[in-house]
């Protein structure tokens, strides 16, 4: 167990190139940490730091307030958990598990009982003598969270360790993972490019991009605060929908009609009086059928007609695809790497919007709906930096 | 945020898995190349993968650059080890022996001959074999492992073994009165024949690899297309092995092009079957004539050079070694 | 290859290609084992198996003069396995660098190894022979390992490196984090991993040294270094006089035997081994 502070962390390559830059993150004892973004944001490279398999080109980390930046891997007592699982594959099971107490020479006694009791918890039990080549994906993964957990290391790195899986055990293995961490309350730092998984797992989320930190908080706080553009585009799934917007008079004017601003929003905006461009962010979930919603509801937020493209039903609800007239498109470095990083460059659909609706709705593809949205719930962005207007640190 | 419909984030992650190593190269101890100064880190790995080549290059490079820059000085000269006092620089001269000679030519029709028909049978009969050890239902490891054994094997024992065969007084496959190997059309096809009793399996291994190269999926989708059996081979099969294909026929062109143990074994060479490799060797060992046999040796290399160079001339960049940097 | 459509049909046509392929692959090592062991009586009877199995032939060889048989059978194997062992030490060295490292001449190395694996060795015999006289390596063991080591490095390297490739490198970093020094990390996972790729490529180089038949005829010149292919071209038998047909096949069979094991049990690895250095490239 450790606490583990990134104070400015920088890792700069031989050719120029900055990776990661002034990386900060104070890790409490026995918390799980997620490093998230898009790849070739840095995480993985912070993570290798960390681990020491990677230099670290000026800052300091200190591992419970030691510093160990010159200290070799095996001497900073943490493990890892790898993308490919890194099974050794000339070892069974129970050799890959125990390799790291071999190591450390712990005497046999000792390693049997503690790769019986790694393996009781993983259910692995049944495949201790098997080679990795003849165990299924789940089970590799469970392996290798077997060799990392029994030695008892100060704190577990996870290198996007579920993403080898499919998309149902990847589930299924996500609840494991945050189980088996708060049974042995071991820190944790684990990256990954996906936002569900920072969602679900992480105490707090590091959001990184480009090798600067994004902003850092709990999933809700991302979800409900997020810092910037790219931490709202980022969080959340599907996307936030982003339209070009001016504030004036105490009241937003965006594709989305003329809606008077909520106070929340109006304290925050008014020190820049006068006429501005913002965008405007609004989530899907943030949109109902109008039609499904009583009068008293209705008050409270802002009504739009557009028409659905596309309808997809979940079941539970219904994601409809529209798209507004809008005389000007957003355009934003943020916005471009988020659309690039997600493929929907290739779709053409960049200027499309999505409402996540109640099951019942009577939308329509190719049809014309009534749309609700919580004005509350709308966040403003200055066009030119990005940052949300309303910084809630 | 209970999120059970298409995440995009989710289905980004295939392509977010492929790029990944593009990063997985940049934190590779820097690997990526600099335009900047050297890092130290750089200098070291360059320093020893130099090291670690030095053995290997200094031995090849002994053996091979300086006995050729040799070997082109001898043929200038008149060097007979039988007459050593009568050694001159005689420039041209001994090509011009050598090129105006009726041995010469009639070994290089004889390689060429062999190494035409030995190639077209091999590679018939090596794409068969291929068939064979990669699709068969039945003892598929008992085929590759028994066709092993002609490529194993000591070329000088399976060459004894068919002279054998063709003997007049063991031979099982002759009569009292035969002696295929005291004459000219009969040796020379049992050379080839031993030549592609030989290297059949090396080539089919060969082949076989291009085979693996062929997605099954590729030739469900052509029959489904409408291709029948031999469509699916001449068609799809072909052109996706057509790279293995090159590679397999141009060592083997080479390699044939040298055919020596066979023929000295067969026929010692006599009755017109010699190659090029054994009029050089007689001259060389048994006449002791460096000048020409190391004229001879030039003009074979030259040879193979040509070979080599109209065969990635003619069939485009697929020779081995041109993507050596790695597929993977 | 729709030969016939029913199952059992297909069995039966696939046995009878794989008997046709055992038969065509092993025609000739029978015929030569079956010519070893027929007696002197019997030999010239132009039968494929043998009447009576006799084993003087073998005795022949084993008791006549040492130069014969038994001092070649010692040069083939000394002069094979020292060529096999260097080839392969530094055939790794240098394919762990081309597979792992980045460096400026990677190419030309890959060229230069390639060109030697295509050269006709022909061509290298006067050279060779003129330089060995020179430098006292004529019909010495080393005299034969040079240019043993030498064609035998393009083949070494090439089946190496493509090894080497499929090695998962990342295991290295994961030795590391459970607490290995470099060298138990290469000791402990590198090391079992590369180990059946080398011994695969000594495999095939070592077949490829015995199999040497122009260098050994060429730069010998007595039983001081004339390896077995090269001996049994100058086969006299027991006496000037006896055909020695029956001994030069007991001799071709002893050599032969090694590579009968190799094909036995490491079909696989061979199999592996050629296609992927040769291919890949």
């Amino acid at each position: 167990m450790a606490e583990i502070v990134l104070d400015k962390v920088s890792k700069r390559y031989p050719d120029g190139a900055l990776a990661v830059s002034e990386v900060s993150i104070d890790i409490a004892d026995g918390e799980f940490i997620i490093l998230v973004g898009p790849s070739g944001c840095g995480k993985s490279t912070t993570l290798n730091m960390v681990a020491g398999l990677e230099d670290i080109s000026s800052g300091e980390l200190r591992i419970d307030g030691e510093r160990v930046n010159e200290k070799a891997p095996k001497d900073r007592d943490i493990a890892m958990v790898f993308q490919s699982y890194a099974l050794y594959p000339h070892m069974s099971v129970r050799e890959n598990m125990a390799f790291p107490l071999r190591l450390a020479k712990v005497d046999d006694a000792t390693v049997n009982r503690k790769v019986n009791e790694a393996a009781e918890i993983l259910d692995l039990t049944a495949h201790l003598d098997r080679k990795p080549a003849n165990l299924s994906g789940g089970q590799r993964q469970r392996v290798a969270m077997g060799r990392a957990i029994v030695r008892n290391p100060k704190a577990f790195l996870m290198d996007e360790p579920l993403s080898n899986l499919d998309a149902k055990l990847r589930v299924q293995m996500r609840t494991s993972v945050s189980k088996l961490q708060k049974q042995l309350g071991t820190t944790t730092l684990y990256v990954t490019h996906d936002q569900t998984e920072a969602m679900t797992l992480g105490d707090r989320v590091v959001v990184l991009r480009g090798g600067h930190v994004q902003q850092i908080g709990s999933p809700q706080h991302l979800y409900d605060n997020p810092a910037n553009l790219f931490v709202a585009g980022f969080i959340g799934s599907p996307s936030m929908n982003f339209f070009p917007g001016q504030i004036a008079e105490g009241s937003v004017r965006s594709p989305l009609g003329t809606v008077p601003l909520p106070d929340r929003l109006k304290d925050a905006v008014q020190a820049g009086s006068g006429q501005r461009d913002v965008i405007v962010g609004i989530r899907p979930e943030h949109f109902e059928d109008a039609s499904l919603m009583d009068d008293a509801s209705r008050e409270r937020g802002g009504l739009v007609t557009v028409k659905v493209d596309v309808l997809e039903s979940m079941g539970s609800d219904a994601y409809a695809h529209f798209t507004v007239e809008q005389s000007e498109a957003i355009e934003s470095a943020e916005l471009a790497e988020l659309a690039a990083d997600s493929g929907r460059t290739d779709t053409g659909s960049d200027t499309g919007f999505t409402a996540r609706l109640s099951a019942a709705t009577t939308a329509r593809a190719g049809e014309p709906i009534e749309l609700w949205f919580d004005t509350d719930k709308l966040q403003l962005f200055d066009p030119s930096s990005g940052k949300n207007l309303v910084s809630v640190e | 945020m209970t999120t059970q419909g298409p995440n995009p984030a989710e289905t980004a992650a295939g392509s977010t898995a492929v790029a990944e190593p593009a990063e997985d190269a940049k934190r590779g101890n820097g690997k990526k190349n600099g335009k900047s100064a050297l890092s130290e880190g750089k200098r070291a790995e360059r320093r020893l993968a130099w090291l670690l080549c030095a053995p290997a290059v200094i031995v090849m490079v002994a053996v091979t650059a300086w006995p050729i820059i040799y070997s082109l000085w001898l043929s200038l000269q008149r060097y007979d080890l039988r007459f050593p006092d009568d050694t001159e620089f005689v420039g041209l001269d001994n090509y011009v022996a050598v090129l105006s000679s009726g041995y010469w030519w009639t070994a290089f029709g004889v390689t060429l001959a062999i190494t035409v028909v030995s190639v077209a049978i091999e590679l018939v009969l090596g794409m068969v074999l291929a068939l064979v050890m990669h699709r068969a239902l039945v003892g598929r490891g008992l085929v590759r492992t028994v066709s092993l054994i002609p490529y194993g094997i000591v070329t000088v024992v399976a060459a004894f073994s068919w002279y054998f065969a063709w003997d007049q007084v063991y031979g099982y496959f002759t009569g009292p009165d035969d002696a295929p190997l005291t004459q000219t059309i009969p040796s020379l096809l049992i050379i080839v024949l031993a030549e592609v009793w030989k290297t059949t399996p090396f080539m089919a291994l060969l082949l076989m690899a291009g085979l693996a190269l062929v997605p099954d999926d590729l030739l469900k989708a052509a029959a489904m297309d409408g291709a029948n059996a031999w469509q699916r081979f001449t068609k799809v099969m072909l052109p996706v092995m057509k790279p293995a294909i090159l590679v397999a026929l141009l060592f083997r062109t080479l390699d044939a092009f040298r055919i020596f143990d066979n023929i000295f074994v067969l026929t010692k060479g006599q009755n017109d079957t010699s190659s090029v490799s054994m009029i050089t060797y007689n001259n060389l060992i048994k006449g002791l004539n460096l000048g020409i046999g190391a004229t001879m040796s030039v003009l074979i290399f030259i040879s193979v050079a040509i070979i080599a160079f109209v065969f990635i001339k003619l069939f485009g960049t697929a020779a081995p070694g041109s993507d050596t940097e790695g597929r993977r | 290859m729709a030969i016939l459509q029913s199952p059992a049909g297909k069995k039966t046509a696939w046995t009878l290609v794989d008997i046709f392929v055992i038969v065509y692959a092993l025609f000739p090592v029978l015929w030569i084992l079956s010519l070893s062991l027929k007696s002197s009586e019997t030999l010239a009877d132009k039968s494929f198996f043998p009447t009576d199995i006799s084993f003087e032939h073998y005795e022949t060889i084993f008791s006549a003069d040492v130069s014969l048989f038994i001092r070649p059978l010692i040069n083939s194997i000394g002069i094979s396995v020292i060529a096999t062992l260097i080839a392969v030490v530094f055939g790794t060295m240098a394919a762990y660098a081309i597979a792992r490292l980045d460096f400026p001449g990677k190419r030309a190395l890959v060229g230069v190894s390639l060109l030697i694996a295509m050269f006709p060795q022909i061509s290298l015999i006067s050279p060779l022979f003129e330089m060995e006289r020179a430098l006292g390596l004529f019909d010495t063991w080393p005299g034969l390992i040079l240019p043993f080591v030498t064609f035998a490095l393009p083949l070494a390297i090439y089946t190496l490196s493509a090894f080497f490739r499929e090695i998962p490198w990342e295991l290295e970093k994961a030795a590391k984090m459970d607490g290995a020094t470099p060298g138990q990390a290469f000791r402990k996972v590198i090391a079992p991993l590369a180990a059946p790729g080398v011994f695969t490529t000594a495999i095939l180089v070592f077949i490829f040294c015995w199999n040497d038949f122009l260098f050994a005829i060429s730069l010998t010149s007595t039983e001081n270094a004339r390896t077995v292919p090269a001996a049994l071209a100058f086969f006299t038998g027991a006496s000037q006089f006896e055909t020695p047909t029956g001994s030069l096949s007991a001799a071709a069979v002893i050599i032969t035997i090694p590579i009968i094991v190799f094909v036995l049990f490491f079909q696989r690895r061979i199999v592996a081994g050629l296609t992927s250095g040769a291919v890949k490239g």
